[in-house]
């Protein structure tokens, strides 16, 4: 078998298109084992991860350290909340002290943008990226992709309209990577205070009418508005947010075909999209979550892999 | 390299009768009875089985299933070489069921064993047969033996057994391949 180009998961920027389908074909045996009545499987036994959650996360972070008890690795937890960076330690510091305990494996979710990339080059020990501030969120891609190519059968070629706050967004950044390596067509949709000044580089459609956005594509993916990266307001207020760049069951009935809508988590329900869109067959918002399992374990194992003894 | 053929098409034919006869004999009906091909390899020997039990013998409700070891391995990050998984399919309860692992070569056992633990992830079986049809004796690395065999093959290490299957590789065939 082949195994990946790379021996960290910094960014989807990093991987070539037959690393993401490995990833897939390994992700599909995952996905199998966690629907058997026992959902572990013993092969990192002898590997220990860190998860360094420099920044707050409920999904990711469960989800990776789920990803991890299944493939029986040891599993150490750190959030930045209760721990030494307070006091004034380097990032490289306290990763060191924190692999001479012979960690073989840091996933690492950081605020700022590259954060991994300068770890991976200074620490001995396989680096995942679980989010670098608004730069990637590369396992985030790959289970959105994942799910695509599970409900749709194929990513290449369909299109995928990602709707919202794409300037603040890693999910968006990522996203667009993976989706144009795969070959499918990709538009961002937003108000133009959200949109990147020089977004067309990445080779994607524009489009500020959620409407038009809607009826050109296959799978739209709903970013949340991200407040808390926001020091000055990009929109006039939340309620005209909603109705411009909101999905609701009248607009999605008034489209020609039946599109499928995606969320990352996590949801501002009547925001973004609305309750009974989120909770609709149209949406694997919920396959999604149970996919990232699959994704993280099939990255894991992998990168894992290349670790020699 | 030199190769020797230790059975052809009409060799297998016989013993692949003989070793549906012997389950019957042992299992009757297969009522409470699963066949589990090992992957990669086992699994055309276990659909051929099971087709032969089904058209020839008559045996009515017949399960199959194919079962990938990878994730149980032993030897994950030992070599260089990087293991591929294989599709796991097991739509039925093996709880309290009879099971007979079948593989095409019983070399040193270290697939069996992984096989026995992965078996347990479905449940617990009443008890865990293995069928294979080329057993390399003295080769053994852990106290593993087949309840039914095709043939027993005395092979030295360097040698290695090689099965072929018309359905994916053209020909029904055992060769010795002395590389």
């Amino acid at each position: 078998m082949s195994e990946l180009s790379v021996n960290h998961l910094l960014g989807i920027k990093y991987l070539q298109e037959k690393d993401i389908q490995l990833i897939f074909e390994t992700a599909d045996h995952f996905k199998e084992v966690i629907n058997r009545p026992i959902k572990k499987v013993p092969s990192l036994r002898d590997i220990t991860i860190a998860n360094l959650f420099f920044e707050n996360s409920t999904r990711t972070k469960l989800s990776f350290e789920l990803a991890e008890k299944r493939l029986s690795a040891d599993v150490i937890n750190f959030s930045a909340a209760q721990s030494s960076v307070k006091k004034g330690e380097t990032l490289i510091d306290t990763v060191n002290n924190i692999l001479s305990m012979k960690v073989d494996m840091v996933v690492m979710r950081h605020p700022n943008p590259g954060a991994c990339v300068f770890l991976s080059k200074h620490v001995k020990a396989n680096i995942i990226n679980a989010g670098d501030g608004a730069h990637e969120h590369p396992t985030q891609a790959l289970l959105d992709s994942y799910s695509i190519r599970e409900r749709l059968g194929d990513v290449s070629g369909k299109n995928v309209v990602i709707v919202g706050d794409i300037l603040h967004s890693r999910v968006a950044l990522s996203n667009i990577y993976a989706l144009k390596l795969q070959g499918a067509n990709v538009m961002v949709c937003g108000p133009k205070t959200l949109l990147p000044k020089y977004i067309n580089q990445l080779g994607v459609k524009v489009e500020t009418n959620l409407r038009k956005a809607l009826e050109w594509c296959d799978v739209a993916n709903m970013l949340r508005v991200q407040n808390e990266r926001m020091a000055i307001s990009y929109f006039p207020s939340t309620r005209e947010y909603t109705q411009q760049y909101g999905v609701n069951k009248a607009l999605l009935d008034s489209l020609e075909k039946e599109i499928t809508i995606m969320h990352p988590g996590p949801i501002n329900r009547g925001v973004e999209i609305t309750s009974d869109v989120a909770d609709s067959k149209q949406a694997i918002i919920l396959d999604q979550v149970q996919n990232g399992v699959a994704v993280r374990m099939a990255v894991i194992y992998l990168l894992a892999s290349k670790i020699k003894q | 390299m030199s190769q020797k053929v230790l059975l052809n098409a009409t060799a297998i034919n016989i013993i692949l009768h003989r070793l549906a006869c012997q389950l019957i004999e042992n299992h009757k009906d297969f009522s409470n009875t699963v066949l589990i091909g090992l992957q990669p390899r086992g699994k055309y020997l276990a659909n051929r089985l099971a087709e032969m039990l089904k058209t020839e013998y008559k045996i009515k409700n017949l399960q199959l299933g194919q079962l990938d070891i990878t994730f149980y391995r032993d030897d994950f990050r030992r070599g260089d070489k990087i293991h591929e998984a294989n599709t796991t399919a097991i739509d039925f309860i093996v709880e309290d069921k009879n099971v007979v692992f079948i593989d095409d070569v019983l070399y040193t056992g270290r697939s069996i064993r992984a096989a026995l633990t992965a078996i347990q992830s479905f449940g617990r079986p009443n008890e865990i047969e293995l069928l294979t049809l080329i057993d390399r004796r003295f080769s053994r690395h852990l106290p593993i033996q087949p309840n039914y065999r095709g043939r027993q093959v005395d092979a030295i290490n360097k040698e290695k057994v090689i099965v072929s299957w018309k359905e994916n590789d053209g020909e029904d065939v055992v060769y010795l391949v002395n590389s």
